[in-house]
């Protein structure tokens, strides 16, 4: 019986795998329906409406379709693995919801424009833009310094236990690691072993599989 | 049992205070507003490292991320005849937070740019607005409200035909957008200016929205 469960985009996408990290984490049985990003199947008038914005992920649960990656995770956890949206007590839910906010508005972008800036720009045949790589890097540089603090008073982000917090952090973190600004975690003993910690979880080295270093782009980037 | 007031440390003007505010009027709450020296960073501290408004404090339990913050007040507060975040039912509960994170993601990196270039910085910063960056800014506005157009033509509201936190995280930048010079905007997204219309005759909103008047130069 196919699953219930549909995730509609392209895996290598952090955005995507974000999705899928938490399926994974929470057992849920699902199928990936490929899509092609070069192929601009995001424009196409059936995936427009599923979600309107032409944006992957788009998760299908029965008769619900959900898109924007972060509301895809909390609808997954909610229903499968509250635990880990800090469920046993407000306090523990608003910790959760600081350091996803956080996620959210203070590290994606910056490393996100890293990720983008070293890693993609050969594969579009652009030319990196080295001070806007330095003006994130400095942001990172100060997020940083506040994960070191925070991850030495407590195990994980939003406190002792593992959450959507932390796990939120992996798919953009997985090609940010392979930048050469990866010495911001290194160089960081605290934020590192929570790295190192977080790369080893079976579902994390599973949503890896679908998440080459190259995005995909392979060989093209050559021409 | 006695709830002590909460405290929420910012100025009502800021725009995710304001976000924060709105909530706690909406549920009922008790709550303090201490200002703070923005500048002089006083608040930073271990608990809020970033150093941002709003910061918020219930007893022992400190937050930042207005978002969060106001996540925690509106769980906190929530009755049968107040749940703005619907986290009892699946499906409502998502699409709460679908339309949350587009307000984040989507809507919002739209519209502020317009607040700051034309609202902000001008009369708070004695700088010039940057049209270029306006008039980009509208255009992916227009884009975004064609989407909000079609959702409101189906429902009065984002999630769905009842009020959440989803449409309140609309309102503080939207409420400023309306003293920008392109507030008619609105009028070419008759739904859109419809659902707005309806979010600032509650009373929440405006009582909110009294405290933020911006002032004319």
């Amino acid at each position: 019986m196919a699953p219930a469960v549909k995730v509609y985009g392209w895996a290598m996408s952090p955005f995507v795998a974000r999705a899928l990290l938490c399926l994974e984490e929470a057992g849920v049985d699902y199928e990936l329906v490929p899509m092609s990003r070069e192929a601009g199947d995001h424009r196409q008038p059936d995936f427009l409406a599923r979600n309107p914005f032409g944006q992957v992920p788009v998760l299908e649960d029965g008769d619900l379709t959900i898109f924007e990656s972060r509301a895809v995770a909390r609808h997954v956890l909610r229903n499968h693995k509250p635990e880990l949206l800090g469920s046993g007590s407000p306090e523990s839910a608003a910790m959760v919801d600081v350091w996803l906010e956080v996620e959210a508005h203070q590290h994606q972008t910056p490393a996100g424009t890293i990720v983008m800036q070293c890693i993609l720009t050969p594969f579009l045949g652009c030319k990196r833009d080295q001070a806007a790589i330095d003006e994130n890097a400095a942001k990172l540089t100060k997020l940083f310094d506040v994960y070191e603090a925070r991850l030495s008073a407590s195990r994980y982000l939003a406190g002792d236990s593992l959450s959507l917090a932390d796990l939120s952090h992996f798919p953009l973190m997985r090609y940010f690691m392979d930048t050469e600004y990866a010495s911001l975690v290194e160089e960081r003993p605290h934020v590192k072993a929570w790295w190192e910690e977080l790369k080893v979880r079976p579902a994390a080295k599973r949503v890896t599989e679908f998440m080459p270093p190259n995005f995909g782009f392979g060989k093209t980037a050559e021409k | 049992e006695t709830m002590a007031p909460v405290k929420v440390f910012g100025p009502a003007m800021s725009t995710n205070v304001a976000r924060v505010l709105v909530c706690l009027e909406e549920v009922g709450a008790e709550y303090e507003v201490v200002d703070i020296d923005f500048k002089a960073m006083e608040h930073k501290s271990p608990e809020h490292p970033f150093g941002q408004i709003p910061a918020f404090q219930d007893g022992d339990l400190l937050l930042f991320e207005s978002r969060a913050i106001a996540r925690y007040v509106l769980r906190k507060y929530k009755k049968n005849e107040v749940d703005l975040l619907r986290e009892g039912d699946l499906k409502e509960a998502a699409m709460v937070d679908v339309w949350t994170e587009v307000d984040a993601h989507t809507y919002n990196p739209a519209i502020s740019p317009i607040v700051y270039e034309c609202l902000i910085n001008p009369l708070m910063r004695g700088l010039p607005t940057n049209q270029t960056v306006v008039d980009e800014s509208l255009e992916k506005l227009k884009k975004v409200l064609e989407v909000y157009e079609a959702r409101l033509s189906k429902h009065d509201y984002l999630a769905g035909d009842f009020v959440s936190f989803a449409d309140l995280n609309h309102f503080p930048y939207t409420f400023y957008f309306m003293a920008t010079p392109h507030a008619a905007l609105f009028d070419s997204y008759p739904h859109v200016k419809a659902w707005w219309e309806r979010i600032m005759a509650r009373p929440a909103v405006k009582k909110l929205a009294a405290q933020m008047v911006p002032k004319k130069p």
